[in-house]
């Protein structure tokens, strides 16, 4: 093949993938088009890596086909992983996706700086590439290591974090500036890198688990600029759109996020939530209202509607079996059951979307918490399972709370409230939730799993006897 | 020359910005997890970039670095398809009849 025609089927393969990722995300729009999108991404991802092996400048193989080797081998597994552990897994992809944007970079520089091509432009993209690539990679294994409870979830804090850390980001530009001024520099850029992986762990360690989906929705948006810089770097259109679209979607799933949770990014990376209100949380305390499984099926009976609030809690009880199991025991007795999803319970995303699916919960049934709200006052029971702050009136009305102004679920208006929870401990945020003490709660205490598989037993063995 | 390739990039990267925010907006939030594994799986087209620098093999170091960067991708494309289509396939309406 003449060159031309090699670098003319190269762009044309480009093309047709930065066109089939365009549609792939299209048709994930909605559940009945979705998979069809992930066909469209696999033919893209295809043309795209195809196109690019035509291309002369590769004249080895081996390398690449050990590193194609591994990634299989590794991604594989990592594709089947409890989807409990998904957070953790998309935690661990930004950071694969961060370094591959670092070395490629860090390779880049090396070869140019050897050529004597560096030229101003390359060498700020190249900064810019290397900077992000390598604080998303440490950030993100933080952010995995929290998820995985490796390392502790609870905010790390030290004095004058926030300068320190601005500081290292600020030294870490200026070294890139510099770079930029006169790339030969060359003993600049492994503390450009030092630095970037330095602030990466940084940002991460102060921020505690309930912050963890805006978290790795921004970690998601880092990831993709890189690929953009790194585009940018080795003048590869596709790359730029791909890494594009990525940094847009983490974006606009880190404003959804924040708007859920009331707060700015700002105060989500420096703000360090949930030290604060021990000392507001030991005011007096309400009386709760213990009651037991069978009380909770007897309650449940008698409902003609239900609302199911899964959070967090289900997750980690691995309970949303049970969950279902219950769902079909009161919908085969005629009782209509929904559920109601917040945009941030879970730590991710959609989380319980996907856990409640992998139950077979049909997702016509899974209400969005704009859609469901007008509904509590006619719900007769809400079962609350695992979720604590996206259910909390304080931040309706108490403007001491630290969550007051999130959007929540309006659990408090419905006849009467059923709550699982392991114990009194307050939630991950660390504030007391007047829900629990509310004249229409009941507590029932214990593991989500058991007690629901208990609600269950009373709730079959009781339609033998009535 | 160089200048004008800046240009040119930068105007794809605007619009594809553009494009993104829109496509994604409609995306069900009942998808957003599936939808940050497929984004991933998507933006690992890196690989492309890693596959030049393992492939021409300039130096060892640079070599060394691309296979590394190909394996990071590589986990990401074959991890982040499986795993959204995993999750997309539970992913059912109530039956009729139920």
């Amino acid at each position: 093949m003449s060159p031309a025609l090699t670098e003319n089927l190269t762009q044309a393969s480009y093309l047709a993938a930065a066109g089939l990722f365009i549609f792939s995300l299209r048709w994930l729009s909605r559940p009945e088009t979705a998979r069809r999108g992930v066909l469209a991404g696999v033919l893209g991802m295809s043309a795209a890596i195809v196109g690019t092996l035509l291309h002369p400048e590769i004249v080895h193989f081996e390398w690449i086909a050990v590193g194609v080797v591994v990634g299989a081998l590794a991604g594989v597994p990592l594709s089947r992983v409890a989807l409990t552990a998904v957070p953790q897994r998309t935690a661990l992809s930004h950071a694969f996706g961060g370094l591959a944007a670092g070395l490629v970079g860090t390779a880049k520089y090396s070869l140019w700086l050897a050529d004597g091509e560096l030229t101003k432009f390359r060498m700020g993209a190249i900064a810019v590439e290397v900077i992000l690539g390598f604080l998303t990679f440490t950030g993100s294994l933080m952010a995995a290591g929290k998820l995985q409870e490796v390392i502790p979830t609870r905010p790390i804090t030290y004095r004058n974090q926030n300068v320190i850390n601005l500081g290292l980001l600020g030294i870490a530009v200026a070294a890139g500036l510099w770079l930029i001024i006169d790339p030969t520099k060359w003993q600049l850029f492994p503390v450009l890198i030092a630095l970037s992986l330095a602030f990466g762990v940084l940002l991460i360690i102060p921020i505690g688990g309930a912050d963890m989906p805006t978290v790795i929705s921004l970690l998601n948006s880092y990831a993709g600029l890189a690929a953009v810089a790194m585009g940018f770097v080795l003048e590869n259109k596709v790359l730029i759109i791909a890494g594009a679209l990525d940094g847009s979607s983490g974006f606009i799933l880190s404003v959804i996020m924040c708007n859920a949770m009331n707060r700015s990014f700002t105060n989500v990376l420096f703000g360090a939530f949930g030290q604060v209100q021990a000392a507001a949380a030991a005011g007096e305390q309400k009386a709760v209202k213990s009651a037991t499984a069978q009380d909770a099926a007897d309650l449940l009976e008698t409902a003609s509607q239900v609302v199911v609030v899964p959070g967090y809690g289900m997750a980690v009880a691995q309970a949303q079996h049970r969950v279902r199991e219950l769902r079909d025991q009161l919908t085969k007795r005629g009782i209509s059951v929904k559920f109601a999803i917040h945009p941030v319970a879970g730590r991710m995303p959609g989380h319980m979307n996907v856990l409640l699916a992998e139950a077979e919960i049909p997702y016509d049934e899974l209400v969005e918490m704009d859609d469901i709200n007008p509904d509590f006052p006619q719900t007769d029971v809400v079962l609350v399972v695992g979720a604590n702050d996206v259910v909390n009136p304080a931040a309706r009305h108490d403007k001491s709370s630290p969550i007051y102004g999130m959007p929540i679920l309006d659990v408090d208006k419905a006849k009467s409230v059923i709550a699982i929870k392991r114990s009194m401990n307050p939630g991950f945020a660390g504030i007391d939730n007047e829900l629990y003490t509310a004249d229409n709660t009941v507590m029932v205490f214990g593991d989500a799993k058991a007690v629901i598989g208990d609600i269950v037993k009373a709730l079959s063995g009781g339609s033998g006897i009535h | 020359m160089e200048s004008l390739d800046l240009w040119g990039m930068a105007f794809v990267f605007m619009l594809a910005t553009f494009i993104g925010f829109d496509v994604i907006r409609n995306v069900s939030r009942l998808l957003h997890t599936p939808l940050m594994s497929l984004t991933n799986a998507i933006s690992a087209i890196a690989v492309v970039g890693s596959l030049i620098i393992a492939g021409e093999q300039k130096t060892t170091f640079s070599t060394v670095l691309g296979t590394i960067a190909v394996a990071a991708s590589m986990t990401n494309i074959v991890s982040g398809f499986l795993i959204t289509d995993r999750m997309l396939r539970m992913f059912k309406r109530r039956e009729p009849g139920k």
